[in-house]
């Protein structure tokens, strides 16, 4: 799959958008494949502080709960209230209309050591998906 | 020991068609073609066709063969005649449930579909409590035969055209739990009608050569009105129906009158059977434990093992739960100490935070059931 090339990835199959200093931070397609049938979201509230690489919300399908994991550290300035109700947003658009949160990174630098679109399609081919 | 995981029939059929598959006990199964709610609701408002292949099939054939089944099932084959199936429990000596059956009472043998869970466990336990005098063999059919089952409210219309049923003279006079021989494209097949939907349908066993045969003939004939159906699907169609499945509403710490399947236990059948003296004692003195069928109050799923509570205190667990595609709802089943008596107040800790437990007679949904008065 062709996926933005703008974007950056991690090893957890989350995406993160940079402008300025907000990051805006969704999951991949893949991951959205891998879960199935999403059934609810745990996000953070607006302000709550996030560490890199630790977990910032939790996603549930009918199988199972995967933990959502910050790429960057910072302060939560924006969550998607939609998809509560519209969870579907995230299986169909998940780089666009199923972004989770906008964090106001602490340490924009943490950014240069995330995955291109060629290096996460490396990944997931190494891992034979 | 490394266990190589068998294939059906229809493995790869279901490849095919895109399935994700899964070891499931041993058997490399379809467990979603595309998304899990929609194959549920393709069930319930048209039909759905399930490779059961992993099932165990077992027959026992002899003069004593009832007599044998009889020694270690909870319900009475002898009450039995040739067509009748019958839903029983295979028990230990403490009254604790080892497998969960379908006995059907063929001309000269009763046949047993077994969960493929316990296979080999109800193959070994048969074998040892055979009554020591009896003329009867066991006979494993289950690469033999093969099963795949209809289940929805099209199933009759989709199979008629192509199944000629033999012991039964008209599908309106094939009743429910009852079994038929029938040919199907030549073959000589067995039919029931039965299933784990809580739907109208059927299980049919084939001889394995002819199962490919038989999936293909049947999804032909249903054209858009039927679609292949994974365990995954099966499994919230269960739980909607509120049939039990083993490994969560039953295992050997749990009795049949615990689960809620008295209907299945006739303690005064005259063949006495593994478990009955305990089943006796425990009618009498009461269970400590009831299964429950609850709403979830919330849009997380309360899943197996997670504790419930009320007051404060632990009542009990939560044995299967998912969102129900059918009712739009989460939906649970659990266990409830008999101490509970009120339905208020009960609650479940999903990873940290409580959801209200809502308790609500089951089956929650069944075409075939009637639903039970009292919730608790």
């Amino acid at each position: 799959m062709t996926r933005p090339t703008d974007l950056k990835y991690t090893p957890t199959h989350e995406w993160l958008r940079v402008e300025g200093k907000v990051a805006t931070v969704g999951i991949t397609d893949f991951a959205v494949e891998q879960l199935s049938d999403l059934v609810f979201i745990d996000l953070p509230k607006v302000g709550a502080e996030v560490t890199k690489d630790s977990r910032f919300g939790e996603i549930e399908s009918t199988k199972t709960v995967s933990d959502l994991i910050a790429p960057v550290s910072g302060r939560i300035v924006a969550v998607n209230t939609d998809l509560i109700e519209h969870l579907d947003l995230v299986s169909q658009t998940p780089f666009a209309k199923g972004w989770m949160v906008k964090i106001e990174m602490s340490k924009p630098a943490e950014t240069g050591n995330l995955l291109s679109a060629a290096d996460y399609q490396k990944q997931l081919d190494a891992e034979d998906h | 020991m490394t266990a190589t995981v068998e294939r059906t029939p229809l493995a790869d059929a279901h490849l095919s068609a895109g399935a994700t598959m899964v070891d499931f006990h041993g058997w490399e199964m379809p467990i979603r073609y595309s998304q899990i709610p929609e194959e549920h609701q393709k069930v319930r408002l048209s039909a759905g066709l399930f490779d059961l292949c992993h099932m165990a099939r077992i027959e026992i054939t002899g003069k004593d063969a009832v007599r044998w089944v009889q020694a270690v099932i909870t319900n009475d084959a002898d009450a039995m005649a040739v067509g009748d199936a019958r839903y029983s429990l295979i028990t230990n000596e403490q009254g604790g449930i080892v497998d969960d059956v379908l006995v059907y009472k063929l001309d000269q043998s009763v046949f047993i579909v077994a969960n493929a869970s316990n296979h080999d466990k109800v193959l070994a336990w048969l074998e040892a409590h055979k009554p020591g005098d009896a003329d009867a063999t066991l006979v494993d059919r289950t690469r033999e035969w093969a099963m795949v089952s209809i289940q929805g409210p099209q199933s009759v219309r989709i199979l008629d055209p192509i199944v000629k049923l033999i012991d039964v003279s008209h599908w309106d006079l094939f009743e429910y739990y009852h079994i038929s021989r029938a040919q199907i494209l030549g073959s000589d097949v067995l039919i029931s009608r039965t299933g784990y939907t809580g739907e109208d349908g059927f299980e049919i066993y084939p001889p394995a050569e002819m199962a490919c045969g038989l999936w293909s003939a049947i999804l032909e004939e249903g054209g858009a009105r039927v679609s292949p159906i994974g365990l995954g699907a099966r499994d919230t169609l269960r739980i909607e129906a509120g049939m039990p499945l083993y490994g969560n509403e039953l295992d050997e710490s749990i009795n049949p009158f615990e689960a809620r399947l008295d209907f299945a236990v006739k303690l005064k059948k005259t063949m006495p059977f593994v478990g009955r003296d305990a089943l006796l004692a425990i009618r009498g003195k009461g269970v400590a434990k009831r299964l429950v069928g609850f709403h979830v109050d919330s849009r997380k799923i309360a899943r197996q093992g997670m504790p419930v509570f009320q007051g404060g205190e632990k009542v009990g667990w939560i044995s299967s739960g998912v969102p129900s595609p059918t009712l739009g709802i989460p939906v649970a089943l659990g266990y409830l100490e008999s101490r509970v008596t009120s339905p208020q107040g009960i609650e479940v800790d999903i990873r940290g935070a409580m959801a209200r437990l809502i308790p609500e007679p089951l089956p929650f949904f069944s075409r075939t059931r009637r639903r039970g008065d009292r919730a608790l």
